[in-house]
């Protein structure tokens, strides 16, 4: 069955790119999008009846060379079979919404088959990422995380015609070579300490990694930080996260169904899907964690403040993107890995269907995306602005504080900011204002598209707006599906979420050091004090004791907090289990020093209604200078003109790696093509195959006279060098 | 020095000479003598080393037919050696320097010329012990018993040069009437002849 | 001389009985009417000796005191030699009648010349050597005059003769130095007073002259001079047989004087064939470049093709005289197809061999083309062609044997020679056609011989037809 689901997308993709001509074109649109369907339904299937418990299914050996041994197989385990919903679900209604976007074209000529090639990128892309989520080893992940890539790229130039598009694509494609390069020498590090890529024995390897030291660059690190800060910077540049980021908001030149599936829901996510992998490694490595908070947490903030600005449909929703990504990054961070899935999740359904919603728009108005041109359309699309609202409320959180009912990113969003708090570090703490502040501001943002795309006054070419129509039945499918995942998704997976230390670990197939173990432990505590003299020798019974004291600490100081959890009614039954297990047991590794789970469920309420009270203040300021005051954002825009200029020009990140790279790399290259290829290559290569080889195939030419004493001469020539030769040398000695 | 002594570098002086003329002769007539005055001087060395066989050989078979054949080729062939040899004049220096360097170093090999240890024994297993066996009898010995291959694989090079020749000069004409004698003998006189009467004045 | 000894010459006394029989029948029936029947003939006959001497067994025997060496080296040469020979007197059939030179002596003189080849991979003698080597020579050069009428062919032949005199003179000179030295003509013998190091001057001297007429006869530079001309002058069904198995039997001649010989004074003779090797390899490519007709060309690379396979020689291990049988396989393999090719070459039922005649050709034939194009990426050595095998087993050969720089120079000579393949590629498919295009149709032999032989260049890279692992066993048997 993961063998279909897996195989059913290629199949579709090679189906419908090579196979159009003959089945039509409707025809090969139809088997892909029929044959993701299946793969969702199959996904769906999976994801309902899976245990808990990771399975390896080989399809066939990859590549031997030397001690690397990989197999092409399939890990199935709770992370990815979460990633297989949303992959699959979210690739199928975007292949049906294509039916209705990608219609009628105006960047192509008439008569220009360009639908069956976009259907067979799209469920290429969608194979790659599957390839990518149930990667078994790091070289089968690198292979996907590479041909999402391709695909990205081949996406986001899909108007070939149009020269911005291309720009962006090969923007995407170089910005993320940069965090590829990161990745790569990750894995190339994993292999030169542990000898092996596959997941099992690098996991396996983790704890010793994180006493072994490696040398880098200019200094000696510590093995398992410089890996894990390597992977990041591989998940930094899939996942737009700041210094990587710029390429996000070009690849909006690709069509909006490609932006809704690859560019919100499915590829940037493989940033954080490979911190969530790569927990057992990252548990070791608080440099790094702490690294990726601070990034994350810089990244949101930085992200929403250009959101506030940017006028551009697509644009704010990317930046949103790109702030949302952030959350997860810090919540990954913070060592809540289930909270960064969880908000990847109803990130996904609702992103998605805020792109879908705004292509909607788009394609209402007749390819227009500045929303100053728009206005008023909630009467013209009333199931576009009904789809859009209920993302928006999503996203920025709507619900009711301090209890677990309210729209899905209410509660996953929140999730990441108590997490963000129960860290209880200074990065943790940093995470969390970032995060509200965003949270703010997302909302502020969020609300500002609404209101200037729906409400108001219609603005722009009033053509377009007499003759703005709703969009057929096939595109608002997709929406209303997906706003039921926007609406529920949170409610109903919560608990397997974010949920209490066991119903988390049992949805991860982690195992629970619970009370039982407590038990043990106090029975034999000469046994913890003997492992504790080994220093971690990084083996079983070490863990597990050293699980079992940290979690009595923990067991007393929860108590003091043990009105709170009574008053959370959801979790928390008198006790807590830790997690345990080793790594590479069950999805996801949780070390027995992390508790900021059970932290962020005791975080004040202060703590937990603060997001809420962000949002409200956002969706105020929007109401009031967007619906009340009108002019209010160009006067605001007039009197703080530095302060617009720079959040308009994103930071100036592009003018600055304009400066930084761009220019350099071109000056150095010119150099090198003019001199040093031009001259010195080309101007050597040509002067001995164009001058000197010429003179000695005259020279043979003439040598080769025709009469027959210029033959005998030049053989006795050849006989006395030889014979001169050899006795002066003597032979060999 | 005893007779042999000096007949032998007599012999051995007159080959040396011999072939340089061969070489440097204007006339190729004169070369052609020279060579088998060369011939000749080798007979007298190979007498000299009791191979008398051997000697007899040589001046029956090569100045006898060979060289005498060389002598009636070279006056029937018309070929302008003097110009051949003007073009070649041009590299005269640079050949002689070759061929003095070439001397020099064969005349260093000679200088410190040294058998292999085995290289006498090796060299009595093969031949019939001299002492026993007459030098004729002991050439015949080996060509037809120990070199039987190789003296067959002689025939067959003879052969080849025989096709060669036949294949390279002999001409099947279809231009020329030939003699057919069996035709001519079965003429029969009444198909060949008929008698005409030929009137006067009228002709045939 | 006993019957065993003629039981282990059989091979070469029925081929040589079938030649002299079948000169008697057809000079006292048919004469060159029997031409094509008789060619046939001998090719079939060529096949079955090949078979015989293929299945006759892996034993390593001897015969006439030492003489004559029967073993897997011997018998992987003749297998070559004799196939080859036969793929070419098929080939060459037809062509030959076109243009009427048909004689019947013609197959038999191919017969000869190859008993003399079979002959010389197995001489186990100087004296035997020497016989084998003229026996071959005489007859080759009596075909390649065999277009008598014509002053190119005759001056071919005879410029052929008059060289080839000279080098069979030098190679005599060598032999009656290291006669003198060693006191014997055998290789068995000789080897016990050549050792490494115990090389007296004159010795190396007599070495140094066997070298060169060896050399002349594989065309290896500097005494290849004698190639192009021969090449271009003889009709070109001869030059497809002068550019195959002659090759054949002269390189293993070459490697089993090196190896039975000499086996003991590697170093003494390494350096020599390196120098030839290196000479040949940038000679035969740079020269060739300057060329306008094909058949010249094709001498050309045949000179360059020598010196590749001399740097398996020059490993003087081996893993080199293996590489050095797999590369002489393949090259005959190549210039089989690519003769086949060069023989249908004619404008208005003129043989036209000049390379301008190939301009656009892939416009009027297109597999004709594609074939050759194979075949000429084959001979480049471009990868996945078996060429490139070729190469690359000779090159690693060197490069085990420490001659790091033979097999750099090998490199960057292949390069450069890869220039006049491609330019014939590129005319081929870019020419613009000119008056001078071919425009013969092809028989169906010489279709079948071209595209069989492009085949195998492509076929051949599964797993060369195990012709590597015979040509491994076989070099076993001569390198102790």
């Amino acid at each position: 069955m993961e063998t279909i689901l897996l195989f059913a997308p290629l199949i579709g993709s090679l189906i419908c790119g090579f196979g159009w001509r003959v089945i039509s074109e409707q025809g090969a649109m139809v088997v892909a999008t029929g044959l993701l369907f299946l793969s969702a339904f199959l996904s769906w299937v999976v994801f309902l009846s899976f245990d808990g418990v990771t399975e390896q299914i080989q399809i066939m050996r990859w590549i031997e060379s030397g001690t690397l041994a990989t197999d092409w197989a399939i890990r199935l385990d709770r992370l990815t079979a979460i990633m297989l919903i949303v992959i699959t679900t979210v690739s199928s209604l975007v292949h049906l919404y294509s039916f209705g976007y990608m219609a009628h074209d105006d960047h192509f000529r008439e008569g220009e088959s360009y639908r069956p090639r976009f259907f067979a990128y799209l469920s290429f892309f969608t194979f790659a990422m599957l390839m990518l989520v149930t990667a078994d080893n790091l070289v089968q992940m690198f292979f996907g995380w590479e041909g999402v890539g391709v695909a990205s790229y081949l996406l986001i130039g899909f108007y070939f015609r149009k020269e911005s598009a291309g720009a962006a694509s090969i923007k995407a494609f170089v910005v993320n070579r940069v965090g590829d390069f990161g990745f790569a020498l990750g894995i190339f590090a994993l292999f030169f300490l542990v000898d092996s890529i596959n997941m099992d024995d690098v996991f396996a390897a983790a704890p010793e990694l994180a006493n072994t030291t490696i040398t880098f660059l200019w200094g000696e690190w510590n093995a398992i930080e410089v890996i894990c800060v390597l992977l990041f910077i591989g998940a930094m540049g899939k996942s737009a996260q700041l210094l990587l980021h710029t390429w996000l908001p070009d690849a909006m030149e690709g069509p909006t169904p490609v932006s809704a599936l690859i560019h919100a829901a499915t590829m940037v996510t493989a940033g954080v899907f490979l911190v969530c992998r790569m927990s057992p490694l990252m548990e070791f490595a608080p440099g790094a964690t702490t690294f990726i908070v601070y990034l994350g947490a810089t990244t949101a903030f930085f992200a929403a403040t250009v959101g506030l600005v940017q006028n551009d449909i697509k644009r704010v929703i990317a930046y949103s993107t790109c702030s949302q990504l952030g959350y997860m990054f810090v919540a990954a961070g913070v060592g809540v890995y289930s909270a960064a899935m969880f908000h990847l999740l109803t990130h996904a359904f609702f992103k998605a269907m805020l792109f879908l919603g705004a292509g909607s728009v788009i394609h209402g108005m007749h390819h227009e995306q500045d929303m100053r041109n728009y206005g008023g359309l909630r009467k013209k699309l009333p199931y576009t602005f009904w789809a859009m609202m209920i993302g928006t409320l999503a996203i920025t959180g709507v619900g009711i504080p301090l209890t677990h009912i309210g729209f899905a990113g209410f509660l996953s969003k929140d999730a990441i900011i108590e997490s963000a708090w129960g860290a209880q570090t200074v990065a943790g703490t940093y995470g969390f204002w970032m995060l509200v502040i965003a949270a703010c501001m997302t909302s502020f943002y969020s609300w500002r598209l609404m209101f200037l795309t729906f409400y108001g006054e219609a603005r722009g070419d009033k053509h377009t707006h007499e003759h703005a129509h709703e969009s057929p039945t096939v595109m608002l499918i997709p929406l209303g599906v997906l706003a039921v995942g926007a609406i529920l998704a949170g409610m109903v997976w919560f608990k397997p979420f974010f949920g209490d230390t066991e119903s988390v670990a049992k949805f991860y197939g982690i195992p629970v050091a619970g009370a039982e173990a407590h038990d043990e432990s106090h029975a034999d505590d000469s046994h913890a004090a003997d492992d504790h003299s080994d220093d971690h020798a990084a083996d079983g019974p070490a863990e597990d004791s050293h699980a079992d004291e940290s979690h009595a600490e923990t067991a007393v100081a929860s108590d003091d907090h043990s009105d709170d959890h009574a008053e959370e009614g959801g979790h928390g039954d008198g006790h807590h289990a830790a997690f345990g297990g080793q790594p590479g047991e069950g999805a996801l590794f949780i070390g027995p020093e992390n508790k900021v789970l059970d932290h962020a469920h005791e975080a004040p309420k202060w703590v937990k209604v603060s997001p809420f009270i962000a949002m409200l203040l956002g969706f105020l300021l929007a109401f009031q200078m967007y619906i009340r005051r009108p002019d209010l954002p160009a006067k605001l825009a007039e009197n703080q003109k530095p302060l617009y200029d720079f959040l308009i020009n994103k930071w100036y990140f592009d003018e600055i790696y304009d400066f930084l790279f761009v220019r350099p790399a071109q000056a150095i290259g010119k150099f090198l093509w003019k001199r040093g290829d031009g001259n010195v290559i080309d101007g050597g290569i040509n002067g001995l195959a164009m001058g000197v080889i010429p003179f000695f195939t005259r020279l043979a030419g003439r040598a080769q006279s025709g009469y027959l004493f210029h033959y005998v001469f030049a053989m006795i020539i050849g006989i006395v060098v030889l014979v001169t030769w050899m006795s002066l040398s003597g032979g060999a000695h | 020095m005893t007779v042999v002594d000096f007949a032998f570098y007599l012999f051995a002086i007159t080959v040396v000479t011999a072939g340089l003329f061969v070489v440097i002769a204007r006339n190729p007539v004169h070369s052609v003598l020279w060579l088998i005055l060369a011939f000749l001087s080798s007979a007298g060395m190979f007498v000299l080393l009791g191979a008398e066989f051997v000697a007899m050989l040589l001046i029956i078979v090569y100045v006898g037919a060979v060289a005498v054949l060389f002598l009636f080729v070279v006056m029937m062939l018309d070929v302008d050696f003097a110009e051949l040899k003007a073009e070649m004049a041009k590299y005269v220096p640079l050949a002689a320097l070759i061929g003095v360097v070439l001397l020099m170093q064969l005349a260093v090999v000679f200088g410190s010329w040294a058998f292999a240890p085995e290289a006498e024994a090796l060299r009595g297993a093969v031949t019939p012990d001299a002492g026993e066996v007459h030098n004729t009898k002991a050439l015949g010995m080996l060509l037809y018993d120990q070199y039987f291959l190789l003296f067959q694989l002689a025939g067959l090079v003879l052969l080849v040069a025989m096709v060669g020749a036949i294949v390279l000069t002999l001409r099947h004409r279809t231009d020329i009437k030939r003699q057919n004698v069996l035709a001519q003998m079965y003429r029969d006189p009444a198909k060949a002849m008929k008698v005409v009467d030929v009137k006067p004045g009228q002709g045939l | 001389m006993t019957a065993t000894d003629l039981a282990i010459v059989l091979p070469e006394v029925f081929l040589a009985l079938f030649a002299i029989g079948s000169l008697l029948f057809a000079a006292y029936t048919a004469k060159d009417d029997l031409g094509p029947a008789l060619t046939w003939a001998t090719a079939a006959v060529f096949v079955g000796i090949a078979g015989w001497v293929a299945l006759s067994g892996d034993t390593n025997r001897t015969a006439f005191n030492g003489m004559f060496i029967d073993d897997g080296f011997a018998r992987f040469a003749k297998v070559v030699v004799l196939l080859s020979g036969a793929a070419v007197l098929v080939m060459t059939q037809e062509f030959l009648t076109r243009r009427g030179l048909m004689k019947f002596e013609y197959p038999l003189l191919i017969a000869l010349a190859t008993v003399g080849m079979m002959m010389m991979v197995s001489a186990g003698d100087l004296m035997a050597l020497y016989m084998g080597l003229e026996l071959q020579s005489l007859a080759l050069y009596v075909v390649a005059a065999l277009r008598r009428d014509s002053p190119r062919s005759t001056e071919a032949g005879l410029k052929y003769f008059v060289l080839g005199a000279l080098s069979s003179g030098m190679l005599l000179y060598g032999a009656s130095l290291v006669y003198g030295f060693a006191g014997t003509t055998q290789f068995a013998g000789i080897i016990t007073t050549a050792d490494e190091g115990g090389m007296s001057i004159g010795l190396l001297i007599g070495l140094v002259f066997v070298i060169s007429g060896l050399a002349f006869k594989v065309s290896a530079a500097p005494f290849h001079m004698w190639t192009p001309d021969v090449y271009e002058g003889s009709p070109t069904a001869v030059t497809a047989f002068f550019a195959t198995a002659p090759k054949v039997a002269a390189m293993a001649l070459f490697a089993r004087v090196m190896h039975d010989a000499f086996g003991n004074a590697v170093g003494d003779w390494q350096q020599i064939v390196a120098f030839l090797a290196v000479i040949s390899m940038f000679l035969g490519a740079i020269a060739a470049i300057g060329q306008k007709d094909m058949k010249r060309l094709m001498a050309y690379s045949s000179i360059a093709h020598m010196g590749y396979a001399l740097v398996g020689l020059a490993a003087g291990t081996e893993k080199g005289v293996s590489a050095m049988l797999l590369y002489m396989a393949i090259y005959v393999t190549m210039n089989i197809g690519t003769f086949a090719f060069i023989l249908t070459m004619e404008r208005d039922g003129v043989h036209a061999t000049s390379i301008d005649g190939v301009r656009g050709l892939s416009k009027r034939e297109p597999i004709k083309a594609l074939a050759l194009l194979v075949l000429l990426f084959s001979l480049a050595g471009v990868p996945p062609m078996v060429g490139f095998f070729g190469k690359f087993a000779v090159l690693t050969a060197a490069v085990d044997a420490g001659l790091g720089w033979l097999a750099v120079a090998g490199a960057v000579a292949s390069v450069i020679g890869a220039y006049y393949y491609l330019r014939l590629v590129y005319f081929m498919y870019f020419g613009e056609e000119t008056d001078a295009a071919i425009d013969g149709a092809m028989p169906t032999v010489q279709w079948g011989f071209l595209v069989a032989s492009a085949a195998l260049m492509i076929l051949g890279i599964v797993n060369l037809f195990g012709v590597d692992g015979a040509a491994t066993l076989a070099a076993i048997t001569l390198v102790n």
